[in-house]
C-alpha cells in the first residue's frame, strides 16, 4: 500500500484524536456520574482509550506484525543482514507487550471494583455516591 | 486504498459513538453492551494496526469477560441509573 | 451539580489540549529513534532465542519477571473477589441464573464446549509461533466454562480441582525460574536448548512457561466467574 502524504496526515490525526476523545469521555463519566456502576464503566472506557493510544504510537506505516512466520523467512538464510532487513519493516513490539499486560490487569481491577460495588449495595441499598456518606461499614 | 480509509473512519466514528452512548445511556444494561461494542471495534483496530496478539486478548477479555462481570453486577444491584436517586427504605443492619 | 460539570469539562478541555499538543509532535507511522530497544528485540529474538513471535519473547523471556508479577496480581484479584463476596457456603442450584437454557441452547453449548477448549489449548501451546499465548488461551478456556455455566443451572466446577491446577501451574513457573538460577545465572535464565526457528519445540523455556500461564489464567478466571455467578442476593 502506498500512502500519499495527505492520506497519512488524515489517518494520523484521526487515530490520535479518537484516542484522546475516548479518554476524555471516559474521564467525564468517571468524574461526573453519580451511579457507582457508571463510574466503573467510565474507567473501563478510559482504559480502552489509553490502549488505542499506546498501540497507535508504536505503528509504522505499511509495517508488518512482529512475527517471523514461515512465509516470511521461507527461502532466506537466517543471517544478520536478512534479519535486519526484515525487522526494518516491522511495527514496534514493546508497546504491544505493554498493552497485553495492561488489558489483563485492567480486567482484574474491574472485577475487584465491581465486587466492592456489590458489597456496598448490599450494605447501603443504594448506589448513589452522595448517599453513601459513612466510610465505616 | 479509499475503501481502507473509509473502513478506518467508520470504525473510529463507531468507537466514539459507542463511548458517548455508554456514558449517556440511563439503562445500565444497554450501557454495558456499549462498552462491549467499544472493545469489539478496538480489537478490529488493533488488527489493522498490526497487533494480532493484543487484538486476540482484547476480543477475549473485553467482549466476553468484562461484559459478563458487569451484567452479573447489574443483576445483583439495580438496572437503571435513576434508581439510585430515589432513596429506598434503608435496611441498616447487615443481613 | 451544575458547577461541578462545568469544572470537570473545563479541566478535561485543558488536559485534552495539552495531550493533543504533545502527541502531535510525534509523527504517526514513523520510527522515532535511529537505534532503539525495538531493534535489539527484533534482531535477538530470531537469531538467539529462535522464537518467531517477538511479543511472546518480550513477555516471557526478556520481561519474564513482570509476567510472574502479573499472574500474581490476577491471583490476588480472584482471591479478593472471593473474600469480598463471601456469604457462606453455597448449596447446589443456589445460583444467580436459576433456569437452564432451552434444548437448543444446551445442546449447542455441549457441542461447542470441546471445540472452545481445543482452541484455547491450541492458542497457548503455539504461543511462540503464532499470535496468542498463555493469557489469550486461558481466557478462551474460561469463556468455554462460562458458556456451560450459563447454559446449565446445575453445572458446577470443583473449587478443589481449580485450586490444585492453579497451584501446580504457579509452582511450575517459579520452579523453572529457580532452575535457571541453579544453572548459573539470574532468575528465569534460559537453560534449555533453543532448537530452530518455527519448530514447535523451540525457544527454550518459553513454551513451558506459557503452557503453565495458560493453565493458571484459565483456572483463575473460571474460579472468578464461578464466584461471581454463584453470588445470590
Amino acid at each position: 500500500m502506498n500512502f500519499t502524504l495527505f492520506d497519512l496526515k488524515i489517518i494520523e490525526y484521526s487515530f490520535f484524536i479518537t484516542a484522546i476523545l475516548v479518554i476524555m469521555i471516559g474521564l467525564y463519566g468517571a468524574l461526573v456520574k453519580k451511579s457507582l456502576i457508571k463510574v466503573v464503566i467510565g474507567l473501563s472506557v478510559f482504559d480502552s482509550g489509553i490502549n488505542l493510544l499506546l498501540i497507535s504510537v508504536g505503528y509504522i506505516t505499511s509495517g508488518t506484525a512482529p512475527i517471523f512466520s514461515p512465509a516470511l523467512v521461507k527461502d532466506m538464510p537466517l543471517t544478520l543482514e536478512n534479519i535486519k532487513k526484515l525487522s526494518a519493516g516491522m511495527v514496534d513490539p514493546v508497546p504491544q507487550a505493554l498493552v497485553l499486560t495492561a488489558i489483563v490487569i485492567g480486567f482484574g481491577v474491574t472485577a475487584v471494583a465491581l465486587s466492592l460495588v456489590i458489597r456496598l449495595y448490599r450494605h447501603h441499598q443504594t448506589l448513589n455516591i452522595d448517599e453513601i456518606k459513612n466510610l465505616k461499614w | 486504498m479509499i475503501y481502507y480509509l473509509i473502513l478506518i473512519f467508520f470504525l473510529l466514528l463507531l468507537m466514539i459513538g459507542a463511548a458517548i452512548y455508554s456514558i449517556v445511556q440511563k439503562d445500565l444494561l444497554y450501557a454495558v453492551i456499549g462498552t462491549g461494542l467499544i472493545s469489539l471495534v478496538l480489537s478490529v483496530l488493533f488488527l489493522l494496526l498490526q497487533a494480532p496478539d493484543v487484538a486476540l486478548t482484547e476480543a477475549a477479555i473485553g467482549v466476553a469477560l468484562t461484559t459478563i462481570i458487569f451484567i452479573i453486577t447489574i443483576r445483583n444491584t439495580v438496572r437503571f441509573e435513576d434508581e439510585v436517586y430515589q432513596k429506598k427504605p434503608s435496611k441498616t443492619e447487615a443481613k | 451539580m451544575k458547577m461541578k460539570k462545568i469544572l470537570v469539562i473545563s479541566l478535561l478541555a485543558v488536559f485534552g489540549v495539552y495531550l493533543t499538543e504533545a502527541l502531535f509532535k510525534l509523527d504517526f507511522g514513523r520510527q522515532f529513534f535511529q537505534q532503539g530497544v525495538k531493534d535489539f528485540y527484533l534482531v535477538t529474538t530470531p537469531m538467539k532465542l529462535q522464537v518467531a513471535n517477538v511479543v511472546t519473547a518480550i513477555v516471557v523471556n526478556f520481561r519474564g519477571f513482570d509476567t510472574l508479577g502479573e499472574v500474581t496480581v490476577l491471583f490476588l484479584a480472584t482471591t479478593a473477589m472471593g473474600s469480598i463476596l463471601y456469604k457462606g457456603r453455597h448449596q447446589l442450584g443456589e445460583r444467580a441464573v436459576l433456569f437452564s437454557g432451552s434444548r437448543i441452547v444446551t445442546t449447542g453449548s455441549r457441542l461447542l464446549f470441546p471445540a472452545i477448549i481445543l482452541l484455547g489449548a491450541y492458542v497457548f501451546i503455539h504461543g511462540h509461533l503464532t499470535p496468542g499465548g498463555g493469557f489469550q488461551g486461558g481466557v478462551i478456556i474460561a469463556t468455554g466454562f462460562l458458556l456451560m455455566l450459563m447454559a446449565y443451572a446445575d453445572y458446577s466446577v470443583s473449587h478443589i480441582v481449580l485450586s490444585v491446577v492453579e497451584s501446580l501451574a504457579g509452582i511450575t513457573f517459579a520452579t523453572i525460574g529457580l532452575l535457571g538460577m541453579l544453572h548459573g545465572g539470574s532468575f528465569l535464565q534460559d537453560f534449555l536448548p533453543n532448537g530452530s526457528l518455527n519448530d514447535l519445540l523451540s525457544g527454550g523455556i518459553i513454551p513451558i512457561i506459557y503452557i503453565a500461564v495458560g493453565f493458571k489464567v484459565g483456572a483463575e478466571l473460571t474460579g472468578l466467574i464461578y464466584t461471581a455467578l454463584n453470588e445470590k442476593d
